[in-house]
């Protein structure tokens, strides 16, 4: 059914459609709204069987959810930035120890300085703890991915962080279709753990593990997440099939067939990048998009064979490896080793920094210098602090 | 009545869970521990006691530490009990969620215990430990105090007594390790919460020790044990004397055994042969530089002090014990 609601509202929305038996969560911004949306929806009972938990800090937050996870109940949580920061010790843990727990991220920089507002550094720094991660284009797709990603974890033992741009999904108000009870219950059966705590079966989770096995741990991890893949990209289909709509999966690509030069992004600024592929081939050029819906596992099969026929690739992230430049863009790299293809590297938006259609088609139409670029970099600022003696 | 008894004596209701032919066994032999280690006995006291009581239904949280490390190395494992093991600073945090997992799994006559050594309880876990019990979670958490982080090699915890001797307060002649009066006193933050059980026990007083876990475990909510493990490693004594070094401890007054609810005193365990505070310190290397020629001068009076203040608060000499 259609619903005008706020991003955070329909994806609080649709994780109770999904009855989560504990949630766990800490305030932050922008992440904050979803909270709210499950306490009320725990509070006036349209939220049946589920426990809410006030907690005193993210720690805590992401490891309630752990212990209840290990119990056998299917629970949530989700956090931005510096709580993602605040957890991290637990994000590992929690992937470690294979539990199929589902996190919001409400993507928002990291400080210092101190920045509420949206980029991906939050994200990138849980891109090798062990978690599935997928980024949402749309409201819609945050909707669907939230109902996705319980069935994704439960189905292949892995923790999923769904990404939501802060404020431009989290706090954005549009219409979104929530599925009915019914049919997220037919496509996401109860929760049936592998392993939980149990006194019928006693078991220690969590041992140490020494030197002789922790790499076939660590390999078995790795692995997993590769056969992951197949059933991500299945259970994509099925959403397809029962709901109708194309969300989830690994890669969406737009206008790609004819491309020339595809544009790669994670998250909502593909909305505007559309924009200006649409723009550009109306002027008569033959440019394409490509989303990276699943960004872990990273499926670089399907991107190869998104970008087999391009000549050109143009990264757009909101994130920066300091000391080494784009993450997105390296990985794409690596990805396209032995492809005749012109890679450029575009790092945007960070701390909020507006990412709009003027700049993108200038960027676009540049020719690549081989450096990273910074979209809408103050260069004079810059260059009088360099100045000054940095 | 205490018991100094662990092997029997007595029958009914005053034999030791420790000394029935049929203990639980929640942590078998086998384990890494060292030769006399208290935490290790602590630990099967306690969860052997929940674990009769309860007819075996505990699931245990534990938080990284000797406790876990000596315990459950893979492919190894001592415990017969459904075990968990996340991190060093989370298990109280870790065991709320188990709890709130079983009440919305109709499962609640499962119980939780979290359980850790003093770093983990009382300094890293601080802030989920208050959590669990301001929102008087239903969870046993126990501190096996051992007075240092002795996993990593015997550093300094915020409850590492006065003038003790580790490695981060290592006595030189002009610092005599541990800074006076520092450190916290972890059942009174406890008691501060309010939770419905607060307790302190010790392994030098087993069948005192077994009595707090199976009154602990007949309340639901936040309850709280604090448990005197002696580390013969850490502490430097010979691992035969654990229990009379615990003993000591309580005897000279400076490891009072209270039992608190809903934030009071509600008895103590009497010491019965009160013993000056340098019978207990003289057993321990930690202790060693407080005697001889380069001795501080009033490091013994400051400690007597302390056991002195502990007997009265907690009337522990010809005092009132349970009423
Ligand atoms: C976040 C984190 N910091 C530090 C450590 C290292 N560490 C492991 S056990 C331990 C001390 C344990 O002390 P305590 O809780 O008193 O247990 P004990 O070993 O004394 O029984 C420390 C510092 C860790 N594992 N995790
Ligand atoms: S170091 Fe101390 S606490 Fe650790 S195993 Fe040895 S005796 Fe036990
Ligand atoms: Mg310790």
């Amino acid at each position: 059914m259609l619903h005008q609601l706020e991003g955070s509202q329909a994806i609080a929305r649709s994780v109770a459609l999904c009855r989560p038996n504990v949630v766990s969560a800490y305030p932050i911004s922008p992440q904050t709204h979803i909270l709210e949306g499950l306490e009320g929806l725990v509070r006036s009972g349209k939220l049946e069987s589920c426990e809410y938990m006030n907690v005193e800090s993210e720690i805590g937050a992401i490891s309630v959810a752990l212990g209840a996870e290990s119990a056998g109940a299917r629970s949530y949580t989700a956090t931005s930035s510096q709580g993602l920061l605040h957890m991290m010790e637990v994000v590992y843990n929690v992937s470690g120890l294979e539990l199929p727990l589902v996190m919001t991220l409400g993507n928002r920089a990291v400080g210092a300085p101190i920045n509420i507002w949206n980029d991906h550094s939050d994200a990138m720094a849980a891109r090798d703890a062990g978690w599935l991660m997928f980024f949402a284009e749309t409201n819609q797709e945050a909707v669907d991915l939230h109902i996705l990603a319980f069935r994704i974890a439960e189905e292949t033992q892995c923790p999923v962080i769904v990404n939501v741009d802060g404020f431009i999904l989290t706090h954005a108000y549009e219409q979104v279709d929530l599925p009915s009870q019914d049919q997220v219950d037919e496509f996401l059966p109860p929760y049936k753990p592998n392993t939980s705590l149990t006194v019928d079966n006693p078991m220690a989770i969590g041992a140490m593990v020494p030197p002789e096995y922790f790499m076939e741990v660590k390999h078995l991890a790795h692995r997993k997440q590769e056969q992951a893949l197949e059933a991500i990209e299945n259970l994509g289909n099925d959403f397809y099939n029962k709901f109708g709509r194309n969300s989830g999966g690994l890669v969406h690509g737009y206008a790609i067939q004819e491309a020339e030069t595809v544009v790669v992004t994670m998250g909502s600024v593909a909305g505007t990048i559309k924009d200006v592929v649409d723009e550009l081939n109306r002027e008569g050029m033959k440019f394409g998009e490509l989303s990276i819906c699943c960004y872990r596992p990273f499926p670089v099969s399907a991107i190869v064979s998104a970008l087999k026929n391009a000549r050109k690739v143009i990264v757009v992230e909101k994130s920066l490896a300091i000391g080494l430049g784009g993450i997105l863009s390296r990985e794409i790299e690596l990805a396209l080793n032995g492809l005749d293809v012109q890679m450029v590297s575009v790092v945007a938006g960070l701390g909020g920094r507006n990412i709009t259609k003027a700049m993108l088609k200038e960027c676009f139409l540049k020719k690549s210098s081989g450096e990273v670029t910074f979209l809408g970099l103050d260069e004079k600022l810059v260059n009088s602090n360099i100045g000054s003696g940095l | 009545m205490s018991n100094y008894t662990i092997g029997g004596g007595f029958s009914g209701e005053n034999a030791t869970v420790q000394s029935a032919h049929d203990r639980p066994n929640t942590i078998t032999s086998g384990h890494k521990a060292c030769q006399g280690c208290g935490e290790a006995l602590g630990a099967r006291c306690v969860l052997d006691a929940a674990y009769r009581l309860t007819g075996g239904k505990i699931v245990v949280v534990t938080a990284t530490g000797c406790l876990e490390v000596f315990s459950s190395v893979y492919p190894e494992n001592s415990w017969n009990v459904p075990w968990i093991h996340s991190l060093f600073g989370n298990a109280p945090a870790v065991a709320s969620g188990v709890a709130a997992a079983f009440r919305r799994l109709g499962k609640e006559d499962v119980r939780v215990i979290a359980q850790g050594g003093d770093g983990a309880i009382a300094d890293i876990s601080m802030g989920c430990l208050s959590g669990m019990f301001e929102r008087n979670d239903d969870v046993l958490c126990v501190c096996y105090d051992n007075q240092a982080y002795m996993n990593t090699g015997v550093q300094r915890s915020g409850v590492t007594p006065s003038f003790a001797r580790t490695a981060t307060t290592l006595p030189n002649g002009v610092y005599f390790g541990n800074e006076e009066r520092t450190g916290k006193n972890v059942p009174k933050i406890a008691m501060a919460h309010g939770i419905p059980y607060v307790a302190m026990g010790s392994v030098g007083n087993i069948r005192d020790l077994e009595q707090k876990v199976v009154r602990a475990m007949g309340i639901r909510g936040a309850r709280y044990i604090h448990v005197h493990v002696p580390c013969p490693l850490g502490w430097g004594y010979p691992t035969s004397e654990t229990i009379r070094v615990a003993r000591l401890a309580i005897r000279c007054g400076l490891f009072p055994l209270f039992e608190a609810e809903n934030g009071k005193v509600v008895g103590s365990t009497p010491i019965e042969d009160q013993v000056p505070v340098e019978d207990y310190l003289r057993t321990q290397r930690r202790f060693a530089h407080l005697f001889g020629k380069n001795a501080p001068v009033n490091a013994l009076e400051s400690l007597q002090n302390m056991a002195n203040e502990n007997i009265d608060e907690y009337r522990l000499v010809g005092g009132l014990a349970h009423e």
